[in-house]
């Protein structure tokens, strides 16, 4: 039978919506009894929420001082510990998980498997490599532990109505006090958060400037979406890091996203094939992003978004 | 000694468009042009400012593979590098074997810094420089998009999905690098020719008692599936009207 760990990833007060798609990941792994771990300074709230997601059998929490800040140097030797009586371990693909889980692997002596996609059997898996451009089935020899990080945009969230154990454990693993954290910065906004939002609209290069990225924040107001960007776009400094969409931003899976201004390149692409609806407006009709493009507009933005404004607004 | 090495990993130039083989045994890879990770190459010019600015007196390049690796860290020699280590291997490498290769090089090296890029554009892992900070019980500071050096320690700025975070951690460490944290400069011609001329060593990987043999076996290699391409509207109207006769607006 499959036992499979998963590390919860939270803020400190909530469990992140990429977790409850994990438990989607593992629950799909044929007999697999799936048990997260919290780890934290005050880890209660979270293990609640992990409780109630359905397919969730156990909820352990780890609490400890130094389990305040997400450092993986901190936190790998203590999954590593829980998880050795694991077939299993997982965490998200986020910054987060991909920090800490190939230094729990290599703890545990364990190859990883990166960005899962999807699940084939209990030790059989497929996932993204070339940004995506080509995907490969990958087997886990018998006797090696399964370590993986999971691809969130590609699971739905695990529905509530679970009602786990929780129980708490204490660890012998010895925190180094060698990493320290000092702090996040943070262009925090009262949108919906870019990687689990249900509408994106995204800006690229043709924005021109930071100022001119109002157009973008304007139209996702009214759509209640969440704000994203091309690489371009962040590298002109027009809006933070973590706005970036791709291969090494943010890879996404929202109802409907806006490609604005936007070329469609491969690397950007990769963060959006599992979107539902893709919009792309660019003045060039020659944009790869319209190959991908559920719907296609050819114009100026600058005329283009205030006109689907007004559309909007019924007027 | 005050040593920075850096892994210099070949792989296929990110402007090819990668095919898969018909057969399903791989991509199509024979006359793709190979260039050095773009991540590494990040790696490399920040080891090299990390010198410039006094922090260390040699810039060691590392690459793992068959002799083509070869030509990876000639440009590295090119780019700055004082010298290059090839570990020789048939085939590629996973990452906790990379990892292994890199700790054995660490233990004749002695650096007080190691950089890896962030992520290798060919099998997209980003699992070696964990991997080796864990093997190493060193600390890592990865996706690094600013890296300060003072003395016995440094102080990171890490991209992370909440925006930057900072973090300070005790030297030797290492570091992986995210896409902003330079740009790496040009090679020039006379660079070129010295290059010829710096030490490039060449070490079996079976001499550093690594096992290379694969763990995770690939069974096959498909394209992803295709999305197609959709409709085209006259203007912001219709876009509008197709968004809610498809249910996507109210
Ligand atoms: C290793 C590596 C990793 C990368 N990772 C990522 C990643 O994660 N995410 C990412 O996005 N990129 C990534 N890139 C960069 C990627 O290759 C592209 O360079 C980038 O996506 C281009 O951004 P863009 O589409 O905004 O800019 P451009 O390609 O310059 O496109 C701008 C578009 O705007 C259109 N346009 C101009 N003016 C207007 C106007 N007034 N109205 C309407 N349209 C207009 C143009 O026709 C054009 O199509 C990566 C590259 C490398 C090498």
């Amino acid at each position: 039978m499959s036992t499979v760990l998963i590390v919860a990833e939270h803020d400190g007060h909530r469990l992140s919506p990429a977790t409850a798609r994990t438990v989607t990941c593992a629950s799909r792994i044929p007999g697999a009894a799936v048990t997260i771990v919290v780890l934290a300074a005050e880890p209660d709230a979270i293990a609640k929420e992990a409780a109630a997601l359905t397919g969730v059998q156990r909820v352990l929490t780890v609490t400890q001082a130094p389990n305040v800040h997400t450092l993986a140097a901190v936190l790998a030797p203590q999954i590593a510990e829980l998880g050795a009586g694991f077939t299993h371990l997982m965490a998200a693909s986020t910054t987060f998980g991909k920090d800490v889980m190939p230094r729990v692997a290599a703890l545990l002596d364990a190859p990883q498997i990166s960005d899962l996609m999807a699940v084939e059997g209990e030790r059989r898996f497929r996932r993204p490599i070339y940004a995506g451009n080509a995907i490969v089935t990958i087997e886990v020899p018998a006797g090696v532990k399964v370590v993986a990080t999971v691809r969130a945009a590609s699971f739905a969230v695990a529905a509530p109505g679970g009602a786990a154990a929780i129980e708490p454990v204490t660890v012998k693993a010895a925190v180094p006090s060698h990493t320290r954290f000092i702090g996040v910065e943070s262009g925090a906004s009262d949108r919906p958060d870019l990687q689990s939002a249900a509408r994106v609209v995204s800006g690229g290069r043709a924005l021109g400037s930071a100022e001119n990225f109002k157009h973008i924040y304007s139209l996702a107001d009214r759509l209640g979406a969440a704000v994203g960007a091309s690489r371009a776009a962040v590298d002109a400094g027009y809006v933070p890091n973590e706005l970036q969409v791709g291969q090494t931003g943010k890879i996404i899976a929202p109802e409907l996203y806006v490609a604005v201004g936007i070329s469609g390149a491969i690397q950007h692409l990769t963060g959006i094939k599992d979107a539902r609806t893709i919009v792309a407006i660019n003045k060039d009709a020659e944009a790869p992003i319209f190959e991908v493009a559920d719907i296609g507009l050819v114009g100026d933005l600058f005329t283009v978004l205030p006109e689907i404004e007004r559309a909007l607004a019924g007027k | 000694m005050r040593r920075v090495m850096v892994g210099v990993k070949r792989v296929v130039d990110y402007n090819v468009r990668i095919r898969v083989k018909p057969d399903g045994t791989g991509v199509v890879l024979d006359g793709v042009k190979m260039s050095i990770n773009p991540f590494d190459e990040i790696g490399l010019e920040e080891a090299l400012r990390i010198k410039e600015r006094g922090h260390a007196d040699e810039v060691v390049a590392v690459a793992i593979g068959s002799d083509d690796v070869q030509q990876q860290l000639r440009t590295a020699l090119a780019m700055g590098a004082d010298r290059a280590v090839q570990v020789r291997t048939a085939a590629a490498v996973e990452p906790l074997q990379a990892a292994r290769i890199f700790l054995q090089l660490i233990a004749k090296e002695q650096p007080s810094i190691v950089i890896l890029g962030k992520q290798a554009i060919d099998d997209d892992n980003s699992q070696t420089g964990q991997m080796l900070a864990a093997l190493w019980e060193r600390p890592q500071a990865t996706f690094a998009s600013k890296i300060e050096i003072n003395g016995a320690v440094a102080v990171v700025t890490r991209e992370v999905d909440a925006g930057l975070e900072k973090i300070e951690v005790d030297l030797p460490a290492v570091f992986t690098t995210d896409l902003r944290l330079n740009e790496p400069r040009y090679v020039k011609l006379p660079e070129i020719m010295k290059a010829k001329k710096k030490p490039l060593d060449v070490i079996e990987a079976g001499a550093l008692g690594v096992d290379v043999t694969e763990t995770l076996k690939v069974v096959k290699y498909e394209p992803p599936a295709q999305r197609t391409r959709g409709v085209m509207v006259k203007d912001a109207a219709e876009l509008v009207a197709q968004l809610r006769a498809r249910g996507v607006l109210q």
